[in-house]
């Protein structure tokens, strides 16, 4: 059994990726490891449909954090996929016989640990699997303060589960890593390229996607039920669906905060402070579409638009001026 | 938001768990933080859970009426819809459709029972059936 260091953290990926460069030499937080693969994002897919409502992401696709990481680290990534899941379980039970640890991507559906009312069919989790004990994995899944056990016959269920983003047993493993400390520029590019996507000139992506998504909801008919569900439904990505609170701010400040030492812009304090109170706003807009839920006040869909557009006009101000602190 | 703004509402769709958040502490540094959970979230989840339990439950009631198949329920009570059902089985859409139906579905043999019973992770005897009563709130197990 390899002896491995569980940290607990807001969002899966980021916190896999963290814990695995610490095993293999290179201590990094969570926050940096979001950060240096420019995760953060904001995205309104309408045509893409999760159970009848559209994609609103805060952060990038799956895997960006895992690939991201590969240039700033040096890394050497193995990735490995498998037609039937017998072959995928020999292949992980034979590497952590080796005594090697292994990323993996899992539906969240199937693991059993999971609380039964966080349990939906979203097939990008990520966990790391450290060893195994007869019938049993040890998993470290980061969203969970402690290390747990996994009966093998679960989790090989929930690597190849299908649909969406299906897994088809994804593992992953580090090969080498060349830098266990990324140099300064690394840093001030992987926040140059945040700023270029929340600036993004594309009517669905960054600020201008969030104001996309506020015309929507001004739209929304405030007598029908869907409306509410619409309006819970993107409160939960952004809050429930680990993500540190704040869709991300308050982990991309966290980074920011490191980042003024690392990238030598001490100017970049203060601008994770700056992200700090917008990420409060973000919460704010949550608190107040979670009473319109729950007709604690009036359903107003405009007052809803109205907030998520004073945020986006912050974020346009916010990342031009990381831009120019950070260059 | 500052240590003492993390909310602790212990959520019961967190089952205990704690979460991360960050926060700024006293003196200014932005940590982690084990959070119990915001009503927030609770607010958003249950209405989500609920919404995926109240289709379950209109299943369950078909089917005992003879109205719908046993399979629409479990489909249900797993979270799942016909796109997922179909990619987990292999099958097409509009043959799940079909089988949603009680008397198709009662004309299937057994290596297609079989096919949904894996998908949906049952015993096939589990899927010919349904509970009588309304399953408890926590939904799936």
């Amino acid at each position: 059994m390899t002896a491995f260091a569980h940290r607990h953290a807001a969002h899966c990926e980021s916190g896999v990726m963290a814990n695995l460069l610490s095993h293999h030499g290179a201590p990094i937080s969570e926050a940096a490891a979001f950060g240096l693969a420019s995760a953060l994002s904001f995205a309104y897919l309408p045509f893409v449909k999760i159970n009848g409502f559209p994609l609103i992401a805060y952060r990038m696709p799956p895997k960006a954090i895992i690939k991201g990481l590969r240039r700033p680290f040096g890394l050497r990534l193995r990735f490995e996929t498998f037609s039937n899941p017998e072959a995928g379980q020999d292949r992980l039970d034979a590497l952590l016989a080796a005594g090697q640890v292994a990323g993996a991507q899992t539906s969240v559906y199937w693991l059993p640990y999971f609380p039964p009312d966080m349990r939906f069919h979203f097939n990008a989790h990520n966990l790391v699997i450290y060893g195994r004990e007869g019938e049993d994995y040890l998993v470290s899944d980061p969203v969970g303060e402690e290390t747990v056990r996994c009966a093998r016959a679960d989790m090989t269920r929930a690597r190849f589960a299908k649909g969406v983003l299906a897994p088809k047993g994804l593992i992953y493993t580090l090969e080498s890593l060349q830098h266990p400390r990324p140099a300064p520029a690394h840093w001030r590019r992987a926040i140059a390229r945040t700023c270029r996507t929340m600036l993004a000139p594309f009517p669905l992506v960054g600020v201008r996607g969030m104001r996309m998504l506020a015309r929507r909801i001004a739209r929304l008919d405030p007598a029908a039920e869907h409306s509410r569900e619409w309006v819970g439904h993107v409160v939960r990505m952004q809050e429930e669906i680990g993500t540190g609170g704040g869709g991300f701010r308050f982990l991309y400040a966290a980074f920011l905060q490191e980042a003024a030492e690392a990238a030598e812009r001490p100017a970049l304090a203060a601008q994770a402070d700056t992200l700090l109170e917008i990420g409060d706003a973000w919460r704010m807009f949550a608190l107040r579409a979670a009473r319109m839920i729950r007709a604690r006040e009036p359903f107003v869909p405009g007052t809803l638009a109205g907030l998520l557009n004073d945020i986006a006009e912050r974020e346009t101000q916010f990342f031009r001026q990381l831009r120019r602190v950070a260059a | 938001m500052e240590l003492d703004d993390v909310p602790q509402d212990h959520n019961a769709t967190l089952g205990g768990y704690r979460k991360a958040v960050y926060a700024r502490d006293a003196q200014g540094r932005i940590q982690v933080v084990p959070s119990t959970g915001w009503e927030v979230e609770e607010i958003v989840t249950t209405q989500a859970a609920d919404a995926l339990r109240r289709q379950a439950e209109e299943a369950r009631r078909a089917a005992q009426a003879g109205q719908g198949s046993t399979l629409a329920y479990w489909m249900y009570e797993r979270r799942m819809d016909v796109a997922l059902l179909a990619q987990g089985t292999g099958l097409w859409q509009w043959q799940v459709r079909r089988h949603l139906d009680a008397r198709r579905f009662a004309r299937l043999d057994r290596r297609a029972l079989e096919r949904y019973a894996r998908a949906l992770g049952l015993p096939v005897e589990t899927l010919l059936s349904c509970p009588g009563a309304a399953p408890g709130p926590g939904g799936s197990t």
